[in-house]
């Protein structure tokens, strides 16, 4: 028997890819966003109390029985067609078995042989704008297990004291997409990783099936590496790991797998089919269960459900409410407003994307829209901890906004302290600036008065103007903000003192 | 009139309550004496396993206000309003417990009403308890109850039948007019045979499912028990009806099958006899009545003519993998972890895994485990084609054997069980044999056609049944011809139920003290 060597020491990333080549799988579930459960009329909510939004459907009480949400079919469909499938006119559920306390009936909803989509692809966008296709196998319907936290030992159910369970998740409706085997990606394969799974979620996102928040579990990766030796087109033995959920976990993880693969397989070991869990603080994977493909679910058609029949009609309808591929949306603006790859690139990691179209269809430029959405509303969503989005800062406000400064009525910085003030319910920035008389001090007199303070309390500054190093008039313009409680115009300022040294 | 009350038919009892003869209060007393009287003790027939006085006659007593008050109210009351029924405890209602004859729901009770016992509780039928039933349905006998066997009235050293023993004894023994079953391979309509009831298993999807704890899906139906096809029509009617909580409900408008087993007129409906439902393995009393039964309808104009259903003789052995694969799933539920009965093992590590082995091993009795580890083989890796797949290609061909049929005949017809009731403890050691006993019901599980067993005479004194086959969907065709030959039987002669010898209440009621 070949030693397995489960302890050789991972290989370096780039040595791993001198000798192999990878094969990437994934299998990303998608939760939905439906009012309710997929099998039941509780409520699909996220964060109350414990086994509050259940039923005797999702407890899996006796004589309780299933029906089809038919909400969810749509997501899955919609989803399915996005995803470039073929939809299935008919196709059945089916009971995956298997004894597990966080599965109440001990068997999970989920199609089998039948998917509701299937025989799809997704162009997924790499760093450098490289477009690589990554081939869907199908996507499918099922339902969630409920929550375990598992009492004492190590938080996992081996060696814990006792476990709780919550069903509130149990029955939440799900789409496990599949990808087929990714082959070619070589070196770009961490990279294609994460790309893939960001494009799913945008995807999702776009469809609005998802509230497609990772951190919560809306998405969910598992990632499959198997290793084939240079030249071979023999797939090695795959690890499956689980719950990679953000997108930098599944880079780190595909990466470490790739070493880890590497290592063992150098060190003459043989890979273990096995789940793997991912740690995130080591970034490594550990060992879970062994699979096999002989794992056997004991699969049968689930009998208290119909075939859900999907008409060609109604297919053609969810298709015509399809929105714009994300990838293509994003070609279209990046063009129309003129941003550089990286302030473009910053704008779709921070989420605004949404935002600052409807910013710019408001009528703000591009420009001004960028500005505020990536600046100063980016930066007080993250002082008081909430996401840039739920400020609720409308495009109302800021064209308001940008238009006292055009008028030169404020500068930017009282732009700031406005929006502010607007924000904790002082009213529009108009009215604040009046309210609170903010009004730039364009007054020559009272501007005067401050340069003449300023100069007299700077000489060396005045000094060094006067003998035509223009830059340190900065170092006036401070104290006159400071004199008029930061409203006076700088550009006026500027040409005050410039005047009374008589230089240009 | 008291004393004589529980001798009426549902259809009596609904008249005499209409027109104010009886309260209903006084019908509920009636059936809970009968029930005192027979029901208990050693020799008692224990066809209830939890008898709920205070709801039955809180519903009589609301009935009853009703009628009193006359008006719009009284009106709109349902025909069957105040008439009691007994509920199989297999089937889920609040405040009541539901225990599936089974140790492993012992003392639970339902958060929730089945479908069916809302639209029963909104009739306002007073609902007089929970009758008993072979552990989870799995059986012909009633002997597998883990709370001890019900007896058949007729002979209370014999079976009432199974797995609905304790709803077909508790109607033959007029402790309640009505009864809900529920049929996965004949439990409806065996021991409707056997008691001399009649028993129906409606159309798969014409009455829901939901809150009856499943066996088999694809094969599980409730229907109803009484002693006459109008009175088992009528509570059809009341339980049929599409409901959006079952995805295998029909959506039909609910037929008028009351009027139609009041139909009497067979001249021109062509009555097909299965050529494989009779012959080897059929008493010979049973055949008698049988062939006895054909020649009164072909005497009333009916047109007698045989079909051939080959299939049929794979149809036990096709059921016996589709019902255990179905059932070992359905009853995975039963852990330890919800709800119900949970054991810890004696020794060792309490860990989930060993937990719901100890309840499962404590919990379910034999005849269960033996289905449970048949389903479970069945539906493994590497056999489920050859045991689950082609036993669904044999439900296919029955399924096209009943077509072909049914272009021959307009209903079909045989003797519900082979045997009339067999004695208690006869089959209990030999699996194979009382699995025989539902050769000739389970065809229609298999299929989702209704069928009806009405009683077709006496065979030794015990009861035989005569079984209608109609095509899904036409429940009122079985109705009609069972309603006919119930006629037909009982035109110089009293119904049979009528003459089930007296129960030797004091032994009963000396026994249960």
């Amino acid at each position: 028997m070949t030693e397995t060597l489960p302890d050789a020491a991972p290989l370096s990333f780039q040595d791993a890819l001198e000798q192999f080549d990878p094969v990437l799988g994934f299998e990303v579930h998608v939760e939905l966003n439906t009012a309710t459960k997929m099998f039941s009329a509780a409520p699909n909510a996220f964060g109350d109390e414990p086994n509050t939004n259940v039923s005797p459907v999702c407890l899996g009480l006796p004589g309780a029985l299933p029906v089809v949400n038919e909400k969810a079919v749509e997501s899955a469909i919609r989803l399915g067609l996005a995803l470039n499938c073929s939809i299935a006119e008919s196709c059945r559920f089916a009971r995956k078995q298997y004894f597990y306390p966080d599965t109440p009936k001990n068997w999970q909803t989920s199609q089998y042989d039948e998917p509701i989509a299937h025989d799809g692809h997704l162009d997924v966008e790499l760093d450098d704008g490289e477009i690589f296709r990554v081939e869907i196998e199908r996507a499918h319907m099922e339902e969630d297990a409920g929550k375990l936290t598992h009492q004492g030992g190590s938080g996992r159910i081996q060696g814990a004291d006792s476990s709780l369970v919550d069903y509130n998740r149990a029955g939440v409706p799900l789409i496990e997409i599949v990808t087929k085997p990714i082959v070619g990606a070589g070196s770009r394969a961490p990279e294609i990783a994460r790309a893939y799974v960001s494009a799913v979620r945008d995807v999702v996102k776009a469809l609005d099936i998802s509230d497609a928040r990772m951190e919560r579990g809306n998405v969910r990766c598992d990632a499959n590496v198997s290793l084939m030796p240079k030249g071979s087109s023999t797939f090695g033995t795959r690890s499956e790991t689980k719950n990679v959920n953000s997108m930098r976990a599944v880079e780190h993880a595909v990466t470490f797998e790739i070493r880890r693969h590497a290592g063992v397989l150098t060190a003459g070991g043989s890979i273990v089919q096995e789940t793997r869990h991912w740690n995130e603080d080591t970034r490594t994977t550990s060992s879970g269960r062994p699979k096999s493909d002989a794992d056997d679910y004991r699969y049968f058609p689930e009998p208290d459900l119909v075939p859900i029949v999907s008409s060609p009609e109604w297919i053609e309808e969810l298709r015509s409410t399809l929105p714009e591929p994300p990838a293509e949306r994003r070609r279209r603006l990046r063009e129309a407003w003129g941003y550089s790859d990286a302030e473009f690139r910053d704008v779709v990691a921070a989420g605004l994307l949404d935002e600052i179209e409807e910013t710019v269809a408001s009528g703000a430029s591009p420009a001004t829209a960028r500005k505020w959405w990536m600046g100063e509303i980016s930066r007080l969503a993250n002082a008081r901890d909430v996401e840039p989005t739920a400020l609720g800062v409308q495009s109302a406000t800021i064209i308001e906004l940008s238009g006292l400064i055009d008028e030169g009525r404020i500068n930017d910085k009282i732009a700031r302290q406005v929006l502010e003030f607007h924000l904790d319910g002082e009213g529009s920035p108009a009215e604040i600036v009046s309210a609170r008389g903010l009004e730039v001090v364009s007054d020559d007199g009272a501007l005067t008065a401050a340069v003449e303070k300023a100069m007299a309390e700077n000489p060396d500054v005045v000094e060094k103007v006067a003998g035509g190093k223009l830059k340190a008039i900065g170092a006036l313009i401070g104290p006159v903000m400071k004199e008029t409680r930061g409203q006076a115009d700088a550009g006026k300022v500027r040409e005050i003192v410039m005047e009374k040294l008589g230089v240009s | 009139m008291t004393a004589d009350m529980t001798r009426l038919t549902a259809v009596q009892m609904a008249e005499a309550l209409r027109v104010g003869e009886i309260t209903s209060v006084d019908l509920v007393r009636a059936h809970l004496d009968r029930i005192d009287a027979v029901d208990g003790g050693e020799a008692g027939l224990n066809a209830f396993l939890h008898v709920s006085r205070d709801e039955a006659l809180a519903t009589a007593e609301e009935v009853d206000a009703i009628r009193a008050a006359g008006g719009a109210e009284a009106e709109a009351l349902h025909p069957l309003a105040g008439v009691p029924i007994a509920i199989k405890d297999l089937i889920v209602t609040v405040g009541q417990p539901t225990t599936a004859g089974s140790k492993m729901l012992e003392d639970w009770m339902s958060p929730y009403d089945a479908t069916v016992v809302e639209r029963i509780r909104a009739a306002k039928l007073p609902i007089l308890g929970k009758t008993n039933l072979d552990e989870f349905a799995m059986g012909s006998s009633t002997e597998h109850s883990a709370y001890g066997v019900t007896r058949n009235p007729w002979d209370t050293d014999r079976i009432p039948g199974g797995s609905g023993g304790g709803s077909a004894a508790a109607v033959a023994a007029f402790e309640a007019p009505l009864a809900l079953g529920t049929d996965t391979g004949g439990s409806i309509r065996q021991p409707g045979a056997v008691t001399g009831t009649v028993g129906t298993k409606p159309t798969y999807g014409s009455v829901s499912r939901y809150g009856a704890i499943a066996m088999a899906s694809s094969l599980d139906q409730i229907g109803p028990v009484a002693r006459t096809t109008e009175d088992a029509a009528l509570l059809h009617e009341l339980i049929a009806g599409h409901d959006p909580k079952d995805s295998t409900s029909l959506p039909d408008e609910v037929p008028a099958f009351g009027e139609a087993a009041r139909t009497t007129d067979v001249s021109g409906l062509r009555i097909g006899v299965i050529k494989q439902l009779q012959g080897e393995g059929y008493q010979d009393g049973v055949l008698a009545r049988f062939q006895e039964s054909l020649d009164a309808l072909r005497e009333a104009g009916a047109e007698i003519v045989e079909v051939d259903c080959p299939s049929f003789e794979h149809a036990l052995s096709a059921y016996y993998l589709i019902m255990p694969s179905e059932a070992s799933s359905n009853l995975a539920r039963f852990d330890g972890v919800r709800y119900g009965a949970r054991v810890e093992p004696e020794d060792g590590p309490l860990t989930i895994e060993r937990v719901m082995g100890a309840t499962r091993a404590a919990g379910f009795g034999d005849e269960v485990k033996r289905r449970i580890i048949l389903g479970t083989y069945a539906l493994s890796a590497g056999y489920y084609d050859a045991y689950y797949g082609s036993a669904q290609k044999v439900r296919t061909l029955i399924q096209r054997d009943f077509a072909a049929a049914f272009e021959q005949a307009d209903v079909l017809i045989s003797p519900t069980a082979p045997t009339v009731a067999f004695p208690l403890g006869e089959k209990l050691d030999d699996p194979l044999a009382m699995y025989l006993n539902d050769v000739a019901t389970i065809p229609a599980n298999l299929a989702g056609i209704p069928g009806i067993s009405v009683p077709g005479g006496l065979s030794d004194g015990l009861p035989v049944g005569i079984q209608f086959l109609a095509p899904a969907r036409e429940d009122a065709r079985a109705y009609r011809a069972a309603g006919a030959l119930e006629t037909l039987l009982t035109a110089d002669a009293e119904p049979l139920w009528a003459q089930a010898p007296e129960l030797s209440t004091a032994a009963a009621q000396t026994a249960g003290e």
